[in-house]
């Protein structure tokens, strides 16, 4: 589910050249299904040069790599797991330079709604330094906080809660403005 | 002293707002300060139709009107097939003693007339024991779809005769309506009356809103949209629904803003580089001032009745607790202290408290405290109870409360500052974040 997502919006963005929206869930599914490698009228189906395997590619990068990290109850502190999931993020973005990221940092529902905004942008900040003092160029990074609005699992118990407590790295083909 | 029936609301309001205020009219009066003894018994004999044209709009006015009052958990309405005296004619004189027989203490009557779209209300109120009329005669003049509107008017005319107290029924609440799975909500702003009445919708659900503030005389709203892709300030005028963004600079978000008393000024919240901190911008020139800066997170702002203060939720103690400083900025003074952590704090139109969400021990709570943070008191308690919004007197909040779980939905809510009369608010689909406007002219 994850990665049709990350295909769709990467889908959108090239669809949709220099507009930036990380929105990826205002209508995207279906932005990316006509755009990108595979809208091609070709009777043979070609083989997505941009598979999971092939490691220049966004799904590469969000299932192998791993596109985020986790943070405990209020915090914006990386854990020792944590920076070594950002510390591969950060060699893949050195080596796939013409890619962008928007980084989104997110809060589980246990806390207001604008507190939560404002602790997952301190979240996703908290990531794009890190990747910065990695060596990734800040221009190639932005943030946004979808605070509790979005969350990735809808249960609410301690676990659910501890996956929505996260800052997830978002490739993006393209400039970001 | 029988007439003088004594509402007993809350603990927590002494002083010039617990003082009962001095009747002007007669002895009818509902005073409403601690603790709830009985709601004063009231009668509403359908409304006299001057056309015939007028039957159907006079009987619906009438049990609104009756539904208002009843509402408010203040007062009980006493039904009809208990009537003596009919009272069909709004110009014929009350027949006191069949009222007294029935023990109703407060009587009110009313004529209306259709011709075309337009529609005239009469209305006149009486203090049955007293054997005399509560005020003078008022006439409200407005259009047949409109009917509710002069319903609730001739409401708050009664409710603020009896009570010395400004009504809520004339009002309206700006939303956020809400659809879809938790995990990919579609959210719009809505706006309807207080009641959950005549909803319309005031944008379309293609990026994420949230937290509308209505400014003080109810003409615009400020919210927080994902429009551009980044969550920014928005300026909608309610009453042709045209919007505009505040300017935000790359790289910063921008949120939680809240109007200045006068609406010439919005205080907000502004990220950038992980520290979120408050600013004021003045709307017609664009300037910015910086309030706070602290490397800590401060949102929710609100403005004390006087436009002199702000009262806002910081983290800087380590959890987020409630701050007063001055409107200009400068040292802040942490008013809560209890257990657990507060957030969205909203000064009452009074004056003399602060609405509050509290969570603590895994349960959230809305609550009112005073404004040097003694004398708090938790009014709900659910899993997820959160955003308080006065009504315009200052005696109830609206607020939303959320279901845990997939499933999980959210609703609007309405409770008395004294923690009494919790009721859901009709409406159809999930609401959240509401903001109570004024009364309206």
């Amino acid at each position: 589910m994850v990665f049709l997502k990350k295909a769709a919006l990467v889908g959108l963005i090239l669809a949709t050249a220099a507009c930036t929206n990380p929105d990826r869930f205002g209508g995207a599914g279906g932005a990316g299904t006509g755009a990108g490698a595979n809208g091609g009228g070709s009777a043979v189906a070609p083989i997505a040069p941009t598979g999971a395997n092939d490691p220049r590619s966004p799904q590469y990068f969000s299932q192998t790599v791993g596109d985020r990290v986790l943070f405990v109850v209020d915090s914006s502190t990386l854990t020792p797991a944590g920076q070594q999931t950002l510390s591969g993020q950060a060699n893949w973005l050195k080596t796939n330079a013409d890619y962008q990221a928007i980084i989104e940092g997110h809060a589980d529902e246990q806390g207001t709604r604008e507190y939560n905004l404002a602790l997952g942008n301190r979240r996703a900040n908290a990531v794009r330094e890190y990747l910065v003092s990695q060596g990734v160029p800040s221009s190639r990074l932005r943030v946004i906080s979808y605070g509790k609005e979005r969350p990735i699992e809808v249960c609410s118990s301690a676990e659910c809660y501890a996956q929505n407590r996260r800052a997830v790295t978002v490739i993006a083909a393209g400039g970001l403005s | 002293m029988k007439r003088l029936l004594t509402i007993l609301l809350a603990a927590a309001l002494t002083g010039p707002l617990a003082a009962p205020v001095v009747a002007q009219d007669g002895p009818l009066r509902l005073t409403i300060t601690d603790g709830v003894i009985e709601p004063l018994p009231f009668a509403v004999p359908t409304f006299e139709a001057e056309n015939p044209e007028a039957a159907q709009v006079a009987a619906d006015i009438s049990r609104l009107v009756a539904g208002d009052l009843t509402g408010t958990g203040l007062f009980r309405e006493i039904p009809a097939s208990a009537f003596i005296a009919q009272e069909a004619s709004f110009s014929q004189p009350v027949s006191y003693p069949d009222w007294r027989a029935i023990n109703t203490q407060a009587l009110i009557k009313g004529s209306v007339a259709v011709s075309g779209q337009n529609l005239t209300v009469k209305f006149r109120l009486y203090d049955v024991f007293s054997g005399a009329e509560l005020g003078g005669g008022l006439q409200f003049a407005g259009t047949v779809p409109g009917w509710r509107r002069m319903a609730h008017k001739v409401a708050d005319a009664a409710y603020s005769r009896i009570t010395g107290e400004g009504g809520y029924f004339d009002s309206r609440v700006v939303f956020v309506s809400e659809a879809g799975p938790k995990d990919n909500r579609a959210k719009r702003l809505a706006i309807m009356d207080f009641d959950g009445a005549n909803l319309q919708f005031l944008t379309d659900s293609s990026a994420i809103v949230l937290a509308p503030r209505f400014s003080p005389t109810g003409d615009r709203v400020l919210y927080t949209s994902y429009e551009s892709g980044f969550p920014r300030i928005n300026v909608l005028d309610v009453a042709n629904v045209g919007r505009r963004q505040l300017t935000t600079a790359e790289g910063e978000m921008a949120f939680s803003p809240r109007f200045s008393r006068d609406g010439t000024q919005v205080i907000y919240s502004l990220s950038n580089g992980g520290n979120t901190d408050l600013y004021r911008t003045d709307l017609a020139s664009g300037a910015h001032t910086r309030l706070t800066s602290a490397p800590s997170i401060e949102t929710a702002p609100s403005f004390s009745p006087d436009g002199s203060q702000i009262v806002f939720e910081s983290d800087r103690s380590g959890s987020p607790q409630l701050y007063i400083m001055s409107a200009s900025g400068g040292e802040a003074q942490r008013i809560s202290f209890g257990e657990g952590r507060y957030g969205t704090p909203v000064w009452s139109p009074r004056g003399d408290q602060i609405a509050f969400t509290k969570q603590n021990a895994g349960r959230f709570h809305i609550g009112v405290m005073r404004t040097d943070g003694s004398e708090e008191r938790l009014l709900t308690a659910s899993p997820l109870d959160e955003g308080p919004t006065w009504s315009p007197n200052g005696r109830v909040i609206m607020f939303f409360r959320e279901t845990l779980g997939a499933g999980g939905t959210s609703a609007l809510y309405s409770v008395d500052a004294s923690g009494r009369n919790l009721q859901a608010v009709p409406i159809q689909g999930g609401a959240s974040d509401p903001t109570w406007g004024p009364l309206q002219p």
